[in-house]
């Protein structure tokens, strides 16, 4: 498969990344390429093979409901790039 | 006394019989950053201020006759995208330029604990996304045995800094290499444990189902150590394994009579430079010397590793940095509405590798092709981890190169697709979830060249009996770099 601009495009909108032309256009030529590099991986018949998301025998890790303690509010907000009474401030939504 | 030059265990002696105090341990230790740190550029934020008073408090908790823990007094290298509370934490990208943790993550509270002192933060591939640290967004650590070439990556700052003894040991993250083939390139010693072994809590996430941190260090003795302080099971981690792991010093034993090493044939050949696979070779021979029974095998999917894991670990990363946002922390660039400050802040603050990446996996990802490549990269994923299944029925351990070259020069390797490459022998690895420890083995052309061992599930003992009985034997495994070459 061959992607287009209009999935490089389509891919940068879901990624929320803002591209240059510029950006696009390498962003296409390297995308093929790295594409093309997978192909090989139609060699391998995997018909009756389970997917295998990560190796732990391990599933659904749960604890107690229970009260701990959580980061203070400052320290929350100690990164923030804009806060307002205690909160994240960002541009207005609607 | 070179203090900065020994070992952890030459050090603890040291420390124990009074013959050092922990502050000339520290303040020698910074000397040698200042007469080093020009040329190599490990660091990207040095401590020197809280590692002092914390010598001065760690020295009078000894005069007093406290128990100390099994670190006391060494001082450490971290890597920059593990957390560390009120110190700078930046993976190395403008994004993360100006973070500063309100938390430590689980290894950093370990390391505390066992009175290790922190000398800084390395330098890395930003977001640990490359093969030879020049993708940090800050500037390219060199490797201390030429400087005009790459450290390896993504941990390149840890490698580089044990090596030129800027550190006595360092740790590092590695998600398809990036412990180990830094280790190799700039020979000393690196093991990235099997998956789930240590915390990855405050591990800033890159590939959740591969990352794993891990030590690098001057020899197998000070690895064993510092894998005593930094595993064990986290409630803050639930894919951190609850079992109770071994005292790794009790493997190190210097005898491997009988055991049973493979060698895989995909390691070898085309695409291995044969100064590489000489060096190895001899490695084997050398084993078999000792008593080892060395033979061939086949871990048929191999080539299909590189593929399934550009696809898995980008996939896995468009999720991780979603986060990244300009809401919470990180880089914000200022917009009328809330979508486009996302997509200019996440375009101002991403590199070029990382953009790429986030791009790839949500390509991967997105509907219609999600069948076509993330599910079929899953499935060559469980097949690459059954090839290591049957091997394991044979033999105690593997034996392959840990990268296909020597460390190479810098601009080298401009091509995404030949960078990816160097991932070939190491990548396998992380998507069976097995611990792999790199050990360097004589050098090529001037430059170091590392062995890997691959071990089964847990299994992190077998290495470091392997490795250790190599290290008692042969001169091989104990180098030291120059600091030569321009640097340019």
């Amino acid at each position: 498969m061959k992607i287009t601009m209009q999935d490089v495009e389509h891919v940068a909108l879901l990624s929320r990344l803002e591209l240059t032309d510029e950006e696009k256009e390498e962003q296409l030529v390297q995308l093929n390429k790295i594409l093309e590099a997978m192909e090989v991986l139609n060699k391998v018949d995997t018909s009756n093979v389970e997917p295998l998301t990560h190796v732990l025998p391990l599933k659904n890790v749960l604890r107690e409901d229970e009260y701990r303690d959580t980061l203070p509010k400052e320290k929350v907000l100690q990164n923030a790039p804009d806060q307002e009474e205690g909160m994240f401030k960002v541009p207005r939504i609607i | 006394m070179d203090l900065h030059k020994l070992t952890i265990h030459e050090l603890r002696e040291l420390l124990a019989n009074k013959e050092i105090s922990v502050l000339e341990l520290t303040e020698d230790v910074f000397k040698r950053i200042d007469d080093v740190e020009d040329k190599v550029k490990s660091f990207l934020t040095l401590t020197k201020e809280q590692a002092l008073a914390r010598a001065k408090d760690i020295d009078e908790k000894l005069a007093k006759g406290e128990k100390l823990g099994a670190l006391a007094g060494i001082p450490v290298g971290i890597k920059d995208n593990i957390c560390t509370e009120g110190v700078r934490t930046t993976c190395a990208s403008k994004m993360l330029a100006n973070f500063t943790p309100p938390y430590n993550a689980t290894v950093m509270k370990k390391l505390e604990s066992a009175d290790a002192i922190m000398v800084g933060k390395t330098n890395m591939d930003e977001f640990a996304m490359g093969s030879s640290t020049e993708n940090s967004a800050f500037f390219p650590t060199r490797n201390p045995w030429n400087l005009d070439r790459v450290p390896g990556g993504s941990s390149g700052g840890s490698a580089a800094s044990v090596a030129s003894d800027e550190v006595i040991f360092a740790l590092g993250s590695d998600t398809g290499g990036s412990i180990r083939q830094p280790a190799a390139f700039c020979g000393v010693v690196g093991l990235k444990p099997t998956y789930g072994t240590v915390s990855r809590y405050g591990l800033i996430a890159f590939a959740s189902s591969l990352d794993q941190i891990g030590p690098f260090t001057k020899d197998v003795t000070d690895c064993a150590l510092v894998m005593n302080v930094i595993t064990g099971h986290d409630d803050f981690d639930s894919t951190s394994v609850p079992m109770d792991h071994p005292d790794y010093t009790k493997f190190l034993i210097n005898d491997i009579k009988g055991m049973r090493i493979g060698i895989p044939k995909e390691y070898f050949g085309e695409g291995i430079d044969p100064g590489v696979e000489a060096k190895i070779k001899e490695a084997i021979a050398k084993l078999e010397e000792l008593g080892a029974i060395a033979e061939e095998c086949s871990l048929p999917h191999t080539e299909y590793a590189m593929p399934a894991y550009y696809i898995i670990a980008p996939a896995e990363a468009s999720s991780n940095l979603a986060r990244y946002d300009g809401v919470r922390y990180g880089l914000r660039v200022e917009a009328e509405d809330v979508l486009t400050m996302f997509n200019r802040s996440r375009a101002q603050g991403f590199g070029t590798e990382v953009k790429r990446r986030i791009m790839l996996g949500t390509y991967a990802l997105s509907s219609g092709y999600y069948d076509a490549y993330y599910l079929k990269a899953l499935k060559v994923r469980n097949l690459v981890k059954q090839d290591f299944d049957r091997a394991f029925e044979k033999f105690d351990c593997l034996l392959t190169p840990i990268a296909p070259s020597v460390a190479f020069e810098f601009r080298s390797k401009a091509d995404p697709l030949s960078m990816y490459k160097q991932d070939v022998c190491t990548i396998p690895i992380n998507l069976a979830g097995l611990p792999a420890l790199s050990l360097p083995y004589g050098l090529v052309d001037g430059m170091p060249v590392g062995l890997q061992l691959i071990g089964k599930p847990f299994d992190e003992g077998t290495l470091l009996r392997v490795a250790y009985t190599l290290e008692q034997n042969t001169d091989e495994t104990r180098l030291k770099p120059v600091l030569g070459g321009s640097g340019r």
